[in-house]
């Protein structure tokens, strides 16, 4: 630009205090964003593209798959064995996330909000244990926590012979994954909890609210956008988790084959990948719903604010 | 020479708003001057405009003769200490003030010496190796001035310089900046909402308003004569009394009293006018007893402000005793303090009375729209 | 809080009744937390137990037992072919996978952050969301196919780019909080001193978001240090397959499982991330800086 004319495009948009410059920002932002498009864009907008198809994993349809349309979809919402699948999935999602990791982790940080030194060190720490061990590490650790006859469950318990993964593999999947969880959830709610100012609760404390009454009227209404986010999340990732693979592998008789499962065991073992593919964009689609849902009660927050 | 230049300097963000609008200054060589106004009157965008750190929609800027509009900041030769001070908390303050230098390419043994010898001049010696997480709000304060002398720029600019600080610490840094900018002699702007400081500092102040500046004077200028009625209540630890006004007969109806016309405007006003009479908490005398050309109203709160009393009076409205009376403010020394509930009559000190029409001051000067720039610091002295 | 229902509705004018009231009530609550934390502290103790005896115990079963102390189960893993070769696979995995994500996310949160790209909210929110039901699961199939036609089946660098792809969403939302909490002036003072944006980066943001950088290095090794899905999906060659995978197989494949082999491995493979996670607890503290803002 000539030095003194009139800056015609002088209008900076945005504190760029760097003076990084667009080209140089859309420069920054290329590797992650081919990355991105590569590996979850692209396979997200292939996975409708093959839920068409007849697509095998071998054999004839291997070589040339034909477009059948939605066959795949009548087929799967015909399939008894989907519809208990997304059943078993609902529960799962309902039981140990929503309510296993989110009330649990709020209860934890709940207790612990004012609390610090060695007990509010050592609960979080095994909470915190639980969450980063791996996962084919933990899921043995269950394995051998619930364990018919040496389980040391059933030794604690006195009832030795429980058959906890055969009798109850749901029930099994879903401590499990509470377990396992929770600790994303109780952090979360502990900085939530520490952005409730004191002075909110102390003005309710002085109105001579019970503990209850103030955690329903000074804390909720404050933490709402995290508690919503917080589900949104663990309601997508307990959704998808295929951890519980590890310890029933969707067994006995698929009492425990959630859809993540579910569409290993048909696409991958069974070789029907384009049948396992109409499952999975079902799957997407389902996730969408629950996330807009979620997205939408943020919104409502938003918009009374 | 560094004077600084603006013409018609106009700044809109995409939003629409317009913080600078069409503006023009004129900054001496060597001159403290202080840009104060309200949050949000744009005075700190002219600061960051100077700076380069924003960029101008219109107009142009001059530094020591030098166009530098279009230029980048890095190239403007200026240095800026930002409100929070902006120093890098993962280096040294030594390393902190050699930053600058560090830039202009010079060798780590030079750049160490030369900032240890900029932090010799302001007592920081015995700070060099600490990290600005160690130092006091005033150190802080004094390592971020070390680093914008480092590179001896033509111009400081100062982003509410004394605001981080608490108050005791602030009256003793404001004094040894005021001593630090007459030393060094370099152009120093500052950005301010705290008119005391503006008074306290500047050679010259600029009192901006929605992105226009409304005055530019001394601060004798602008406390005695503030020449709109945005500037009377914006300077001073008290604002100005505004009162309406009548005149009769040659003479001002103020409050069920006659006053008369002050000289300036004597020639200006006419009969049955209605204007806006105005006159500072200082410039008045309290008295209890009745005293010719007083005006009188009934003593409703007294604010002990230690050596002399902040004293409100309510006063009845002249024509319409219905309406809810006049409230007028007066500074009395100690001792003399009233009590709540007393009649008091204050008398306006000769001289010190201005008349506003429509907001603007009325007066035999030129009109004060577009201030004359100094050419030269010392037109004060 | 049921003791308020119980106390009788009477003695209103009898103000010296409310004091053992409310200790006593102060006291419950103050008990039942107590509990209440034992009882977590309990369940999530209890099932890693076993990790910290067994592979120690000369004749582990599935049971936690004080141990018959003993090394020998350390020995008899080096003697296993994949054991420590896995190990190393997932050390490269995490290591490869980590240094892209933190490298590309910080420079993709540093432009979100710093400059105004139209929609970036709406972008970074929608990637997000995406990252979270687009995982391994969902879209197992078309992965496979992808990494297929681009000959990464049986590939570790086809895993890493997977991961990573997968990973850098949340990485650069977690990256931008830290850019954007981080004041601009150090920035502009830069600037003003006449710094390049590349000497602005290097100097001044990198050294700033360390701690970002460092939580996000730490997030991703962590998740693909215990990631199994897709490890076990494209990797073929058993040499190449990091402890997850073998981890899984020690406890499903070959009939009755080794649990000498089996506990003394999960210890091992279980220790990095646990140290890391002390490491990075006692250094920073583990916890979300307000993090999720919404």
């Amino acid at each position: 630009m000539v030095e003194g004319a009139r800056p015609v495009t002088g209008a900076s948009p945005a504190p760029d205090a760097a003076g990084l410059g667009r080209a140089r920002a859309t420069g920054f932002l290329v590797p992650s964003m081919v990355l991105i498009l590569l590996f979850l864009v692209v396979p997200a907008v292939w996975t409708i593209y093959l839920g068409l198809t007849n697509y095998r994993l071998t054999g004839l349809a291997a070589a040339n798959p034909q477009i059948v349309g939605l066959d795949n979809y009548t087929r799967a919402l015909g399939d008894e064995r989907f519809r208990t699948s997304l059943v078993l999935t609902l529960q799962f999602v309902l039981g140990s996330a929503v309510i296993g990791q989110a009330g649990l982790g709020f209860a934890i940080a709940f207790a612990l909000r004012d609390r610090s030194g060695p007990l509010r060190r050592v609960v979080e720490a095994f909470v915190l244990l639980s969450w980063i061990l791996p996962s084919s590490v933990v899921a043995f650790l269950w394995i051998a926590l619930l364990d018919r006859d040496a389980g040391t469950l059933n030794a604690l318990l006195g009832i030795p012979g429980t058959a906890w993964l055969l009798d109850h593999p749901m029930l099994s999947i879903i401590i499990f994954n509470t377990w396992r969880g929770t600790a994303f959830s109780m952090m979360l709610y502990a900085a939530a909890l520490e952005n409730v100012p004191r002075s909110h609760l102390e003005t309710a404390r002085l109105a001579g609210a019970s503990t209850w009454q103030q955690l329903r009227d000074v804390v909720f209404p404050r933490i709402r956008g995290h508690v919503l986010t917080n589900l949104l999340l663990i309601s997508l990732w307990t959704f998808n988790d295929f951890a519980p693979f590890l310890i029933t592998a969707g067994g006995p008789e698929q009492r425990s084959e959630i859809l993540p499962v579910y569409v290993y065991k048909v696409a991958l073992s069974g070789g029907e990948l384009g049948f396992g593919a109409a499952i999975s964009f079902i799957m997407l689609l389902i996730n969408l719903v629950i996330a807009l849902v979620y997205l939408r009660m943020l919104g409502r927050r938003k918009e009374k604010a | 020479m560094s004077a600084i230049t603006m013409r018609e300097l106009t700044k809109v963000y995409p939003n629409g708003v317009r913080a600078l609008d069409a503006l023009d200054l004129e900054i001496a060589d060597g001159e403290f001057f202080a840009l104060l106004g309200p949050s949000g009157c744009g005075k700190t965008t002219l600061l960051r405009t100077i700076a380069g750190l924003e960029v101008a929609s219109g107009g142009n800027v001059h530094i020591g003769g030098r166009n530098v509009t279009n230029l980048p900041p890095g190239k403007r030769d200026v240095a800026m200490v930002f409100q929070d001070y902006a120093l890098f908390p993962h280096m040294t303050v030594q390393d902190n003030i050699a930053y600058p230098l560090r830039i202009k390419k010079m060798d780590r043994r030079s750049r160490g010496e030369k900032a240890a010898e900029t932090a010799d001049e302001l007592g920081l010696t015995a700070l060099l190796q600490r990290r600005p997480g160690q130092l006091s709000g005033g150190q802080q304060q004094r390592v971020a001035l070390a680093r914008a002398m480092a590179c001896h720029p033509q111009v400081f600019l100062l982003d509410e310089p004394l605001s981080n600080l608490d108050a005791r610490l602030r009256l003793e840094a404001r004094t040894f900046l005021k001593r630090l900018q007459r030393e060094l002699g370099v152009t120093t702007v500052f950005v301010t909402h705290d008119q005391a400081e503006a008074l306290a500092l500047a050679d010259r102040i600029a009192v901006m308003e929605g992105g226009r500046i409304r005055q530019v004077g001394t601060p004798t200028e602008v406390f005695r004569r503030p020449a709109n009625t945005f500037v009377a209540g914006f300077i001073g630890s008290t604002p100005m009394n505004l009162v309406d006004a009548e005149v009769h007969d040659g003479e001002l109806a103020v409050a069920g009293t006659r006053l008369p016309v002050p000289d300036e405007a004597r020639d200006r006003v006419s009969a049955g006018e209605k204007l806006v009479y105005g006159v500072r908490p200082e410039y008045l005398d309290y008295s209890p007893e009745p005293a010719p050309g007083a005006l009188s109203g009934q003593v409703v709160v007294v604010e002990n402000l230690g050596s002399f009393s902040l004293v409100s009076l309510d006063m009845p409205s002249g024509d319409a005793p219905a309406t809810p009376g006049t409230s007028l403010q007066v500074v009395v020394p100690e001792g003399r303090e009233p009590e709540p509930g007393d009649t008091g009559w204050v008398v306006p000190r000769p001289g010190r009375s201005l008349l506003y029409r429509d907001g603007e001051l009325v007066s035999t000067a030129a009109p004060p729209a577009v201030p004359a720039a100094r050419t030269g610091a010392d037109a004060e002295r | 809080m049921s003791t308020a229902t119980r106390t009788p509705p009477a003695p209103a004018t009898d103000p010296a009744g409310e004091g053992p009231t409310i200790a006593v009530r102060h006291l419950l609550a103050q008990i039942g937390r107590y509990v209440f934390l034992c009882a977590v502290l309990g369940f999530f103790a209890l099932p890693l137990l076993w990790l910290t005896t067994a592979p120690f115990d000369d004749t582990p079963t599935v049971t936690a037992s004080l141990p018959q102390f003993t090394l020998d189960n350390f020995r008899a893993l080096l003697d296993n072919p994949y054991a420590l070769s896995s190990l190393r696979n997932s050390v490269y995995l995490a290591a490869g996978t980590a240094a892209l994500v933190v490298t590309f996310a910080a420079l993709a949160a540093y432009a979100l952050s710093r400059v105004r790209v139209p929609g970036r909210d709406a972008l970074l929110y929608g990637l997000l969301l995406l990252s979270s039901i687009v995982t391994g699961t969902a879209t197992m199939v078309p992965l496979f196919e992808l990494a297929f036609r681009l000959n990464l089946i049986d590939s570790r660098l086809g895993v890493i780019l997977i991961l990573s792809g997968g990973l850098l969403p949340a990485a650069i939302f977690i990256l931008k909080d830290f850019m954007d909490s981080t004041p601009t002036s150090y920035e502009e003072s830069a600037r003003v001193f006449g710094a390049s944006p590349l000497q602005i980066m290097r100097h001044i943001v990198v050294p700033l978001v360390r701690p970002g950088l460092a939580t996000v290095g730490v997030w991703a090794v962590a998740n693909v240090w215990g990631n199994f899905l897709v490890p076990f999906l494209l990797l073929r060659s058993p040499d190449k397959a990091p402890a997850a995978v073998i981890m899984y197989t020690l406890y499903t494949e070959g009939g009755q499982a080794d649990l000498r082999l089996l506990s003394t491995f999960s210890l091992l493979y279980s220790l990095p991330v646990a140290l890391m996670f002390v490491f990075v607890s006692s250094r920073y503290g583990f916890r979300f800086h307000g993090g999720i803002k919404r």
